[in-house]
């Protein structure tokens, strides 16, 4: 407890972090893009899938108290409260939005090619590069033959080109029926994909062309180009993208059309593989999941690098682009150079990443508290009033016991504050006034297991033990009850946290640590406490005022002396 | 207060008592009745749920110098609904009002111009979806049914089966009452008012299983005894942590009536309402229930063992024939069992010499408290 008090001040963080309901803070309003050709996309089953998402997104331990809602027909809106990282916030929210998987045609380096001819240059940069970085990065080809690869893709655009491209085609026949909403009209995906090239073609090679000279100029260390990027990219097309490499680097890609999406994958988790000591990530697809990626696997694993590699793309960005080296079904992993973070962010971006509809953000503004200071004060107030009404009552009929329940409230409530405190800025705990609320009365209810003692005591007592034998004997009794009714409460806490979501699951947190605070305060604290206090004269004499009188309690030992060979006869009276 | 630390003790060796288990069929009575009403009142006026959970109107307004209190209630004058308001970084106004249809947010959005001086056609009006959508409430569904699932089995092994059923219909039961107060009351079910409803659900365990505690130590060895049925002995042991119960009761009470009484009554504060009135009426519910209908039911249940059965009817056998034999049971000791007449298996009272097994008695009342259950 004294850790915990001095963590408190020593992390500065001497209060808790409040909900938005008490404190405002920030709030995003992202608008659905109706891709051309599909308006219909942006309905409201749509909506409520992405709000779902985007909530799991900003409040992934259901503690942080950020709302996400829906308005009018085709805005989101996200409220995070203040104290929160926004600008991480934003960035989970609304911006990442579809999740592809695409087989990888070509790699290069990040920053622009200098020289217009793609070739020569393109090779040389690439390989150069490529021998820096990539040899920790086990996710991908060896460094030569991945810059052979390249080169011969980049340089030779019209022929081998061709092929990946009819064979996107054919697949994304295939996938045009599950994949619903990314359909755009090719036109459109032309157009703005290759701004240099307006006339649409839709001859395989000159697409290519474009694609090729996009390539070359495309910068990905250019934040702006990114963006231009993502907002263009189609997945049933072609397309170039940027991604990061496991050392942190930029690298560019010609990617097919994608074969697989964000919906196709029922699960996904960071986990460190016990055997080999390493983060990994683990997919499970969905059973039509299932079947395109092994589709997709059997004909990558057969492929030389890259052409091996698929590549998992969020919101037109490369995530990750592992090699396959065989065929995979409904279960997968990706190992290479991860760490805790990175397998675990990856892995929540597989589960969580596939937003049904692609969204820009409107406006992001502050916003100020719904409820505010008077409500605050007002419950502060309240629970300060019944706080003391449950002292008088102790100290009305517990007389000098009280003094221990108050002590060991005021440890709980300590207790309570500082573990809240710190787990804001650890966890993203946040306070709304119903967890406030929530708070006094589970104060309240711990009062409840001291009485649950007390009364135990008193029995003793009754039975004609002095106070020490007393408190001794009734604690194995009262803790026996206090651990059964706390485990209950805890059982209700553990079970809403596992199953539910959102305010719910924030909730289930607040009663589980109360639950667990309850436990920590009888046991370490009320329980020798009351040992010390037994040893007191003020109690053990018995005094009217100690609320342990024998008299009082009505003792009346002589009269069933002869059942109780053990006791001592005159036990109150010697007291 | 001594007094009622001598009531505490008597209550303890069963001098007094109420006889719950007796009288179990008028508080059945009283429980089914306002079950009845809680379910009448939910299916004919039903919950009026709030904006979180099935959106509203919002209304945009432009910069204004209004405050948000001031601005909550001229909105809630105007809808007639709890509005949420929240000022944003621009000086504008975000107002959301729960449960209006295009026709009555217009006439809203009209009234709201008036009362905060600006042109209605500068507040911009849209729908807003719900914030606590069908996911969560879904999910916690979910995580009700796995819960008391599992709190049943987990009652069942720490105690017995008819304990957990009894638990499970006794917190059934303090669902139903709260959830038809807010049915019969109208207030605005919001997510504090489903936090309050989650807090009942430990908390009203908490108390049945306090008193389920006091009940199975009372009944260790009951067997082995031939002075009570375990319906008497049920009672005993409630009588027994009767102060126990009431104390906690009271304890927990306090703070949830500060907030519901002071918080929402005097300092007006409309939020705090509606999350103390679900603690307040759950918490109530949640004590009456665990002394009145789970521990009375325990006993109906326990009652149609064969083994209790055998027990009762050895038990009334003995009492029939001392009382043939024109022993006279002890005055003092039926004190206990005069308000509740009807209760035959009471009425012959104490038969101390013929006491069998553990229990031996020299002199009346004292006795019956150290009946053999009350060792451990």
């Amino acid at each position: 407890m004294v850790a915990l008090t001095g963590g408190m001040f020593a992390t500065g963080d001497t209060t808790p972090r409040l909900g938005i309901d008490l404190a405002g803070g920030t709030t995003i309003t992202l608008k659905a893009k109706a891709e051309p050709g599909k308006e219909s996309a942006v309905n409201e089953t749509n909506m409520n899938t992405a709000v779902g998402i985007i909530e799991r997104r900003v409040n992934g331990l259901g503690v942080s108290e950020a709302e996400v809602q829906t308005q009018g027909r085709e805005h989101i809106i996200v409220n995070i409260p203040k104290g929160t990282d926004s600008e991480q916030a934003r960035k989970q929210v609304g911006t990442t939005a579809q999740l592809y998987f695409r087989p990888v045609l070509t790699v290069a380096a990040g920053g622009v090619t200098p020289e217009p001819k793609p070739s020569a240059s393109e090779s040389g940069k690439g390989a150069s590069d490529k021998d820096a970085k990539s040899d920790k990065d086990t996710e991908k080809a060896t460094d030569g033959k991945k810059a052979d690869d390249a080169d011969k893709a980049s340089s030779s655009a019209g022929e081998p080109s061709d092929s990946p491209t009819t064979q996107g085609r054919a697949v994304t026949e295939a996938l045009r029926a599950p994949a619903a909403d990314p359909t755009g009209s090719p036109k459109a995906a032309e157009s703005s994909k290759a701004p240099e090239s307006p006339a649409a073609d839709p001859a395989a090679s000159a697409e290519m062309t474009a694609l090729e000279k996009q390539f070359t100029a495309l910068n990905c260390q250019d934040e702006k180009a990114r963006t231009a990027l993502s907002d263009t990219t189609r997945p049933e097309k072609t397309a170039v993208a940027c991604g990061k490499n496991s050392a942190g680097q930029w690298e560019k890609y010609i990617l097919g059309p994608a074969e697989v999406d964000g919906k196709d994958v029922d699960d996904a988790k960071g986990q460190l593989d016990q055997q080999r000591g390493m983060w990994i990530v683990t997919m499970d697809f969905t059973s039509s999941g299932a079947k395109k990626f092994q589709k997709i696997t059997s004909k990558l694993s057969q492929q030389q690098s890259p052409q091996n590699q698929f590549a998992i793309v969020l919101d037109g960005e490369v995530m990750s682009a592992p090699q396959v080296n065989q065929t995979l079904s409904a279960n997968a992993e990706i190992s290479g150079n991860f760490n805790q973070d990175s397998a675990q962010e990856l892995g929540n971006m597989l589960s969580y990443g596939a937003l049904p509809l692609t969204f820009s953000e409107e406006s992001v503004t502050t916003v100020s508290a719904a409820l505010g200071d008077e409500q605050l004060k007002a419950g502060l107030i309240a629970g300060a009033i019944g706080l003391a009404l449950v002292v008088i009552y102790l100290v009305v009929y517990y007389r000098g016991l009280a003094l221990i329940a108050l002590l060991s409230l005021l440890a709980s409530a300590l207790l309570t504050y500082a573990l809240m405190s710190l787990l804001g800025p650890a966890i993203g705990f946040a306070l709304n006034l119903p967890a406030v609320c929530g708070a006094i009365v589970a104060i309240g209810i711990t009062a409840d297991s001291f009485i649950v003692y007390f009364e135990r005591v008193r029995d003793e007592i009754r039975e004609g033990r002095t106070l020490r034998p007393a408190v001794e004997r009734a604690w194995p009794r009262a803790r026996r009850t206090i651990l059964v009714s706390d485990f209950v409460s805890f059982l209700a806490a553990a079970v809403l946290f596992v199953v539910t979501v959102g305010k719910v699951q924030g909730f289930a947190f607040t009663l589980g640590l109360t639950t667990l605070l309850d436990v920590v305060v009888v046991f370490f604290f009320t329980k020798p406490l009351m040992t010390l206090a037994a040893r007191t004269k003020f109690f053990s004499s018995g005094r009217p005022w100690s609320g342990l009188d024998p008299q009082r309690l009505g003792a009346k030992p002589p009269l069933r002396r002869s059942r109780r060979t053990s006791a001592v006869p005159t036990a109150p009276k010697e007291a | 207060m001594s007094r009622l630390g001598t009531i505490g003790a008597r209550l303890y060796r069963g001098e007094i008592g109420y006889d719950f288990v007796a009288k179990r069929k008028f508080w059945y009575a009283v429980s089914i009745l306002i079950t009845i009403t809680a379910i009448v009142g939910l299916a004919v006026r039903g919950l009026n749920m709030g904006i979180e959970f099935k959106g509203g109107a919002v209304f945009t307004t432009p910069k204004t110098s209004v405050s948000v209190a001031q601005a909550t209630e001229y909105a809630e004058e105007a809808s007639g609904h709890i509005a949420i308001v929240q000022k944003l970084g621009n000086d504008t106004l975000r107002i959301q009002v729960s449960d209006l249809d295009t026709a009555a947010a217009s006439k809203a959005k009209i009234q709201l111009a008036q009362d905060m001086k600006m042109d209605p056609d500068k507040i911009n009006s849209e729908l807003v979806g719900p914030s606590w959508g069908e996911q969560i409430a879904n999910k916690a569904w979910t995580g009700l049914a796995v819960f008391m699932i599992l709190v049943v089995i987990y009652l069942a092994i720490a105690f017995e089966w008819r304990m957990a059923v009894a638990a499970l219909i006794a917190l059934i039961h303090d669902l139903t009452i709260t959830v038809g107060v807010y049915a019969l009351v109208g207030f605005e079910v919001t997510p504090g008012t489903v936090i309050g409803l989650l807090t009942i659900l430990g908390y009203s365990l908490y108390d049945t299983v306090v008193v389920f505690d006091g009940l199975k130590e009372g009944a260790v060895g009951i067997t082995k005894q031939t002075r009570f049925t375990y319906s008497e002995l049920a009672n005993r042991s409630l009588n027994a942590t009767l102060v126990r119960s009431i104390n906690t009761t009271v304890v927990a009470l306090l703070p949830v009536a500060g907030l519901l009484f002071i918080g929402g009554g005097f300092l007006g504060a409309g939020m705090l309402n509606d999350i103390s009135l679900s603690l307040f009426v759950g918490l109530a519910a949640g004590a009456y229930s665990s002394i009145f209908i789970a521990t009375p039911l325990v006993a109906d249940l326990k009652e149609r063992d064969p083994q209790m059965k055998a027990l009762k009817k050895r038990i009334l056998a003995k009492r029939e024939a001392a009382a043939a034999r024109g022993e006279s049971p002890d005055g003092e000791d039926s004190d206990q069992y005069d308000e509740s007449g009807e209760y035959e298996d009471a009425l012959p009272g104490d038969v101390a010499p013929a006491g069998a097994g553990a229990v031996v008695s020299p002199r009346n009342d004292r006795g019956r408290g150290r009946s053999s259950g009350r060792r451990r």
